[in-house]
């Protein structure tokens, strides 16, 4: 490249579109410089700078909802900007914000670095909200390759929980081998679509706008076929769909609570993201991505749903109960590719996000308030008699259950009711009849968690050789982290009752 | 009258408010007033409604006190929160508002654990049900049967009695399974009627313009036959439900099976039937013989109870088979004969539970073989049962109302299935059976030797005012409009007239 193709070419860059991510990466090193800088008596703040930084992001991101741009691709194609998009940033930051808030309170009961942790979510945060709207394959691997190894860190960050080090080593084997099929997946589109000999060959088969193009003009070419398979199972991976599944319980368990909940929340809301990306390149083999999807959701729902019903350990039960939730949102995935029912169907899986982040952001609020020190012993045992001790935590926590079971008034119903619809537009009847058994059986599990924290019980009486009781201590709720539960209980019920502005903009499209 | 506040909206928010009122620490005497008030306006509101319907009638729809309230989704999806009254719900309407007076003034007097949680539960569950019967929007309509379930489920799992944990578990599997086919048959009218909405008044409209496929007919009526007759225990998805009446507590048992359980057969009455003439014609064969099965086999379990509380359980689940059966005859004299029992049903079997209750009190068993003699100690309890006994039987007297609804079932039966009333005729016989067995053992004869040592520590006195009053309340509705049907069977005429000449055309072979 000459010095003016170099030229001609940065002339695309726009800076100013991807403002926020790039402050959220200053803010990940200000909080680094930050730890060496302060004294350390006053290293308490440095969580409450990259709180108040992530709240300033998210407010900018809100009142700019809709820049200029919209629409339009910027830095030669990799990136594109969409109302999807923009939805997809105020939700990681969201994540980011409350993921820190629990981390705050988790770090506080570990003997740990605690500026590498809050310095990590931002960087994968950032990461996440460029996935978001990659438009080109080779930024699509590096976002997601950043989100991944920020990830292999923070799951094994209590690292004197042996747990915690197995969920990292496994969430790297697993996470590599995934990695490793995404690139191999994407070499293949890039081989058939980059060679000159081919019909509607492309110059860059990396950027979707030209993979597209050339897609619809071979819709039955066998090696492309074979790589679009490989990109869904290395997208597979990260939402956790079966048969990808197998890392979920365990790195589940292990990881520290705050994790489990940026893994379960965010990392899945970024699957989802780049399966409706990618399902909009390759619309021309629409008939093999539904049968593909089609076998892995309906999997995904019984065989989450299932295996949650046997778990005793919450942080397991949440994440089989969360694989289910995957096979849900892949089923409005499936009806977005139907022609007609498209953008409705987009709306359906941003809408049941959404209410999934506030139900699991409450559980998981809770749970990491009643962990012990050791974070991967909570076991439904554990919330005995919550209602007694704790009334407001087990209020919290039955909202946030019943949402994610998807009980009326609750936001979680309106989610599973908006993907029933689209995919009932879209007539997948099999797959409904599916779902419709996975929410049953998972009323066993998510009912009888609020059993044990509501109903009184029998307790076994304490065997006589053990000194004290193992469960954990429970200590009071300080007053902004309760103001912070309630907040986002009321808003699983309000979104219930009332989806206002924002349901008519998802769905009305 | 023209009401200067919606009337249907003050119903469903009043008991709401209240229940958010009760959270504030008040003392207990104002919790109790607020509950008094939060019980009664609906009440009220039912008997205005009742009062001023004909004046607010309008015609063009069939509606009176008609309101549409915009939640964000109407433009989008065609939901929204319409609320008003037809000649159907209008009667289901003034009966909720009476039962649920009742149950709250009832459980106003009981010593429970934590009264106002307990309170706030059960004026959550009374906001539902007013909401049930005020819905024009079938989305809604499903939505506060939810609403008002869940805290059901929360009150046989924290009040309940006998096995409630597992009662409430039980129930709430099968109540979410009903739900969840009841849903997707909902849904399916919804998408494939082309109508786009869930407004029952659009839905019908719809419908008779472009009509509906028979295929689509008949597998939306085999869906909410069966979701919705899991709902009210047809036979034989039942056996939730005298096992939940056994564990639940009494007021909750008065709204259940009362008012809550009601939602099925209205449900079919006022939307399935009218909207599906193919399907319901199809279907109803198979449907009046699971009536059966309620009404004789059931009724035979009933008569085979020892306790009194699982027999009125029984003798509810096997009443509703005349519903069913109402239902099954497609016409609108047996519809009509359907919603005057549902009145009729509602309003003697809460009396029956809250009497059974009452004398648990004073016996401290509900097996009756260990009672006897009752009736020395407590005549006016005697007379009150055995008022609810008549009732419950259809004997013109108590039971008047009773016996205009099971008299035109059974013409209607005999009209459509002849023989068929034969084997329903019989269930008369039965309940008589059990009823009046039930009285003697509990209230004639010798006091058993088990009463006689309970009324050794024990003081057995006679009903109190603060429990004559629910019952009296329950017993001077069900009298006066057993004595004056004319005011409900006149706007409900007119309603069946103006919806069910459809299924009349589809009943013709």
């Amino acid at each position: 490249m000459t010095i003016e193709q170099l030229k001609a070419a940065a002339a695309d860059n726009l800076w100013a579109a991807i403002a926020p991510e790039i402050m959220i990466g200053l803010l990940a090193l200000a909080l680094l410089v930050a730890e060496l800088v302060l004294p350390k008596k006053r290293h308490g703040i440095i969580p409450l700078i990259s709180l108040s930084g992530l709240l300033g992001v998210f407010l900018g991101l809100l009142m700019n909802f809709r820049p200029l741009d919209l629409g339009g691709t910027t830095f030669n194609g990799l990136l594109r900007h969409t109302e999807g998009s923009q939805f997809l940033r105020v939700y990681f930051v969201l994540c980011a914000l409350l993921v820190t808030v629990l981390g705050i309170i988790a770090l506080k009961k570990q003997k740990m670095p605690k500026t590498e942790f809050f310095s990590i979510v931002l960087v994968i945060t950032a990461a996440l909200m460029l996935l978001g709207q990659a438009h080109n394959f080779i930024l699509l691997f590096v976002a997601l390759e950043t989100v991944t190894v920020g990830f292999y860190i923070l799951v094994s960050y209590t690292r004197t929980n042996p747990l915690s080090l197995e969920a990292g080593l496994k969430y790297l084997i697993l996470g590599a081998l995934s990695s490793a099929l995404l690139l191999f997946g994407i070499v293949l589109l890039y081989g058939v679509a980059g060679n000159p000999a081919a019909y509607a060959s492309s110059t860059n088969p990396m950027d979707f706008d030209a993979l597209r193009v050339f897609l619809a003009h071979n819709p039955d070419n066998f090696l492309a076929s074979v790589g679009i398979v490989l990109v869904l199972s290395g997208i597979a991976f990260k939402i956790g769909a079966v048969p990808f599944q197998i890392w979920v319980p365990d790195v589940y368990q292990g990881a520290p609570t705050p994790v489990t909940a940026f893994l379960a929340v965010a990392s899945k809301a970024a699957g989802f993201a780049l399966l409706m990306i990618l399902a909009g390149v390759f619309s021309s083999y629409s008939g093999l991505v539904i049968t593909v999807l089609s076998i892995m959701a309906g999997a995904t729902i019984l065989f989450g749903n299932f295996a949650a019903l046997t778990q005793h350990n919450v942080k397991r039960l949440i994440g089989l109960s969360g694989v289910s939730h995957a096979g849900y949102l892949m089923l409005g995935v499936i009806a977005a590719l139907t022609p007609g029912v498209g953008s409705q169907a987009i709306g359906a899986v941003f809408f049941y996000l959404a209410a999934y982040l506030l139900a699991s952001f409450a559980v998981f609020g809770v749970m990491t308030h009643l962990a012990g020190s050791n974070d991967s012993d909570q076991e439904l045992d554990h919330y005995q008699d919550l209602v007694k001790t704790h009334p407001f935590l087990a209020g919290v926590l039955a909202i946030g259950l019943g949402s994610l079971a998807g009980i009326p008034p609750l936001a979680g119903f309106m989610g599973k009711l908006f993907i029933f619809m689209v995919a009932f537009k879209a007539e997948l009847y099999w797959l409904l009849a599916i779902a419709v058994v996975g929410v049953v059986v998972s009323i066993y599990y998510y009912f009888g968690w609020i059993k044990a924290a509501f109903f009184a019980h029998w307790r076994p009486p304490l065997p006589a050789d053990s000194v004290a009781d193992a469960r954990p201590v429970r200590a009071a709720v300080s007053l902004p982290f309760g103001v912070l539960l309630g907040t986002l209980a009321t808003a699983s019920i309000v979104l219930g009752f009332y989806q206002g502005p924002l349901g008519a903009w998802l769905l009305g499209r | 009258m023209i009401f200067p506040f919606d009337p249907l909206l003050l119903a469903i928010v009043a008991p709401l408010a209240a229940a958010l009122l009760l959270i504030a620490p008040l003392p207990e005497r104002v919790v109790k007033a607020i509950a008094a008030l939060g019980f009664l306006v609906p009440a009220v509101l039912g008997f205005l409604t009742w009062w001023h319907y004909g004046a607010n009638l309008d015609a063009g729809t069939g509606y009176a006190f008609r309101t549409v309230y915009d939640t964000g989704l109407r433009d989008a999806l065609g939901i929204s929160l319409h609320l008003g009254l037809n000649g159907i719900s209008m009667p289901m309407f003034l009966m909720s508002g009476v039962v649920g007076l009742a149950a709250g003034l009832y459980a106003l007097q009981t010593k429970a654990e934590r009264l106002r949680f307990y309170l706030g539960l059960l004026l959550v569950m009374q906001g539902g049900l007013m909401g049930v019967f005020a819905s024009v929007d079938i989305f809604f309509f499903y939505f506060f049967h939810e609403f008002a379930l869940i805290a059901t489920f929360l009150m046989v799992g924290l009040w309940g009695g006998k096995d409630r944990s597992y009662a409430a578990m039980n129930m709430t599997i099968y109540l979410t399974l009903g739900a969840m086919l009841s849903l997707l048959g909902f849904i399916l009218i919804y998408i494939k009627s082309g109508a786009e909405s869930f407004d029952l008044i659009v839905l019908r409209h719809e419908i008779a313009q472009q009509g509906l496929s028979g295929v689509a007919q008949n597998y939306a009526f085999g869906l909410l036959m069966i979701g919705l007759g899991i709902l009210v225990s047809l036979f034989p998805f039942h056996t939730w439900a005298p096992l939940g009446y056994g564990a639940a507590p009494s007021s909750v048992s008065m709204l259940h099976a009362g008012v809550l359980k009601k939602f099925g057969l209205y449900g079919l009455v006022q939307i399935a039937v009218p909207l599906l003439p193919a399907g319901s014609a199809a279907w109803a064969p198979a449907l009046a013989w699971l009536a059966l099965g309620n009404i004789v086999i059931l009724g035979l379990v009933a008569m085979a109870q020892r306790d009194l509380k699982q027999m009125v359980g029984y003798g509810s689940v096997m009443h509703v088979g005349y519903g069913f059966l109402g239902v099954a005859c497609l016409n609108a004299l047996g519809a009509g004969g359907v919603v005057l029992f549902m009145v009729a049903h509602g309003l003697s079997v809460s009396l029956l539970f809250l009497l059974t209750t009452s004398i648990y009190h004073r016996t401290g068993t509900f097996d009756m073989d260990d009672m006897g003699g009752l009736v020395k100690k407590a005549p006016v309890l005697a007379a009150f049962f055995l008022t609810a006994i008549l009732a419950s039987i259809g004997l013109p007297g108590p039971g008047l109302l009773n016996f205009w609804g099971e008299l035109t079932i059974f013409m209607a039966t005999y009209e459509h299935f002849g023989w068929l009333v034969v084997p329903a005729l019989l269930g008369v016989v039965i309940s008589a059976i059990y009823g009046l067995r039930a009285m003697g053992k509990v209230f004639y004869g010798q006091p058993s030797a088990a009463f006689l040592k309970h009324q050794e520590s024990n003081v057995v006195t006679d009903l109190r005012w603060n429990e004559r009053i629910p019952a009296l309340l329950l017993i001077l509705t069900l009298v006066g409009f057993g004595v004056w049907p004319r005011t409900l069977s006149e706007p409900l005429n007119k309603t069946l007239g103006e919806v069910y000449p459809a299924s009349a055309a589809a009943v013709q072979k």
